[in-house]
């Protein structure tokens, strides 16, 4: 265990130390800088050789290297089942509330590894927030509650803070002159595009580095899609987002970066651009071709 | 294309029209189907007037009791001596409403631990076996408890807890004895304790399945908020099972309220009040289960009769609150 920790130490450290560094030849390297802009981009949250087992021998995703960019979007797409929303939910421990799921590899946020010994997961995903796929508003609370919901895990009891950072949270999700009037009415009476923003909404409240959507507009309207999708691209200029998603067309417009995902393997990243208009992997090419889906 | 002319073509069974042209035609009501409906509207509607009917014949039974003292003032009446004819049903009321909330009080704190203990914490093969033995003590017969409780715990529970508390407030509490009285084996407290065993078992799997209902989405919500575990159960999962729950405590209670066997074997049967703790004590169904058969002046049998109806209706108005709760508190209305 402890040769494993101590290597992957040191491939994080070479990461950092020349994170352009062209390429590698080593199969498990650190991940592969992305050319033109890319590189200047500082590193916000890193997986080097990520492994999601689903009992002994189903892999939800396989050996998984790639970074995250600082106040970047990065989609990640490919067909059902590939292992992308495997990947979103590994980069905050979401799995270890599943039974038989096994993690290996690691991640990194801000260069400190999330899979260390010691580290509470609860703290990790105060940082790296999440939206679902469904709008996952708490049906008993008020919108004003669902808000405070996190702060208030954190201990936050004044009013005046709280009213604050609610009215903060609600602003940045584009939500708050919608509701500003009826912040004790239960967040179920909200709208479906609504809670989603809501929800998107809880989780800035607490102010995470990072936030992974998956397929955050599945459930939405074309109107609350392009709702969200507009939010994203106001919300990247503070926090760092990943979003999965069904929808390449989506990816195309809201991401900087986009990962192509196949049966559990990171196939290929990229610039968005880059990666539609000319993928290098024959897989992608076929994919975006709708050779499979 | 060739869709529609295949089924404009020539009908392929010999004889048989698929296709009449007519939306009208009869064809598809098919004989068994009106014979189902039939039979199924039937046996709903056997199901409501069966309760009605039986509600009607118990009133109609008791209606000599309801002429003979008032519907109040029976009631109020707090002796019930069949030999001189005075019948008041204050005592089996009290008797039922103290026993039945007593019994939920001392019950739902441990039903609702053992509930989230099995769904929340412990590891699946544990929670199957907690599961399975709450569900077995639930199937166990009440006349069995009642057995247990006659010959093992109602004599040990007199010896160990109602004799030293008695003797002790003797000596040093004489202003309790009023409340607790001269101890018996069989009275209030050992019926309540009992009842409370018997009903911890339906609280624990309504409320399991209250919780078991919440969505694993709201769950996750909670957690990726970076909420603790007790966090998680406080914040999302309670509050989405908060009308399971006390739907389901309301059940509880309305089976307490019914329960007969076991409580009729361990309350004592004292037929007046005051009712002191450690003493005995009588409840509805106790009072109908333990004099029916000896009934045989009419006004006796009429007022067992009219206790009965009395039961009936505090068991339907529990149910009925119940589902109003169940509808008040639904997440749809979505009450704050």
């Amino acid at each position: 265990m402890s040769t494993l920790e101590r290597s992957t130490e040191q491939k994080q450290a070479e990461w950092y130390a020349n994170p352009a560094g062209g390429r590698s030849e080593q199969p498990a390297g650190p991940p592969e800088p992305l050319e033109n802009a890319a590189a200047q981009v500082p590193v916000r949250m890193s997986a080097e050789g990520l492994t999601v087992r689903y009992g002994v021998s189903t892999f939800g995703i396989r050996d998984v290297t790639m970074a995250l960019y600082d106040r970047k979007v990065t989609a990640l797409i490919g067909p059902s089942g590939c292992g992308k929303s495997t990947f979103l939910r590994a980069l905050n421990r979401m799995h270890d509330l599943g039974r038989d799921i096994e993690v290996t590899g690691d991640a990194f946020l801000d260069g400190e590894s999330i899979y260390a010994p010691g580290v509470d997961p609860v703290v990790v995903r105060r940082r790296v927030g999440m939206v679902f796929q469904k709008p996952t508003p708490f049906p008993t609370k008020s919108i004003y509650e669902n808000v405070c919901a996190g702060l208030r895990l954190v201990g936050m009891r004044k009013r005046s803070l709280l009213d604050e950072a609610v009215e903060k949270a609600l602003t940045s999700a584009a939500l708050w002159d919608e509701v500003k009037d009826r912040l004790r009415s239960p967040g179920g009476s909200l709208s479906g595009g609504q809670q989603q923003r809501l929800c998107i909404a809880r989780a800035l409240a607490v102010e995470p580095e990072v936030l992974l959507m998956d397929e955050p507009t599945s459930s939405l309207d074309p109107n609350a899609t392009m709702r969200i999708e507009q939010l994203i691209t106001q919300l990247k200029r503070q926090v760092t987002i990943v979003i999965v998603t069904h929808n390449m067309q989506q990816a195309r417009r809201v991401s900087d970066y986009t990962a192509f995902f196949y049966l559990g393997e990171m196939v290929e990243q990229a610039d968005t651009h880059e990666l539609f208009t000319a993928p290098k992997e024959s897989r992608t090419q076929e994919y975006l071709h709708g050779t499979f889906s | 294309m060739t869709d529609i002319a295949v089924r404009s073509g020539p009908p392929s069974g010999a004889g048989l029209q698929l296709n009449t042209g007519r939306l009208t035609a009869a064809r598809y009501r098919a004989p068994g189907d009106r014979a189902f409906k039939t039979v199924v509207v039937a046996l709903s509607s056997a199901v409501i007037l069966l309760a009605i009917a039986m509600a009607v014949v118990i009133y109609l039974e008791a209606a000599p009791t309801f002429r003979a003292f008032g519907y109040l003032s029976f009631l109020s009446e707090t002796t019930w001596d069949p030999v001189a004819a005075v019948h008041g049903a204050l005592p089996f009321i009290l008797g039922t409403l103290l026993t039945s909330f007593s019994a939920l009080a001392l019950a739902v704190i441990p039903a609702l631990g053992v509930a989230i203990f099995s769904s929340e914490y412990a590891a699946p093969p544990l929670a199957a076996l907690i599961n399975y033995t709450v569900d077995l003590l639930a199937a166990i017969p009440s006349v069995v408890i009642g057995l247990w409780g006659i010959f093992n715990f109602a004599p040990q529970m007199r010896d160990a807890v109602y004799m030293p508390i008695y003797l002790w407030a003797l000596e040093e509490a004489e202003w309790m004895l009023p409340i607790i009285g001269a101890p018996s084996t069989y009275n209030f407290v050992t019926a309540t304790l009992i009842l409370a065993l018997m009903i911890v078992p339906y609280t624990v799997a309504l409320s399991r399945d209250a919780i078991g209902q919440v969505p694993r989405e709201q769950r996750e919500a909670a957690w990726a908020l970076g909420a603790t575990r007790w966090e998680v159960l406080r914040k999302a999962v309670l509050p989405y099972a908060r009308t399971g729950i006390i739907a389901g405590i309301l059940l509880s209670l309305a089976r307490a309220l019914g329960e007969t066997m076991a409580v009729a074997m361990l309350i004592g049967n004292r037929n007046r009040l005051p009712f002191t703790l450690f003493g005995p004590a009588a409840t509805m169904p106790s009072v109908i289960i333990n004099e029916f058969r000896e009934a045989v002046e009419p006004l006796h049998y009429s007022s067992i009769m009219a206790v009965g109806f009395y039961l009936f209706f505090v068991t339907i108005g529990i149910n009925l609150l119940a589902s109003w709760v169940q509808q008040k508190l639904s997440l749809s209305k979505g009450a704050v």
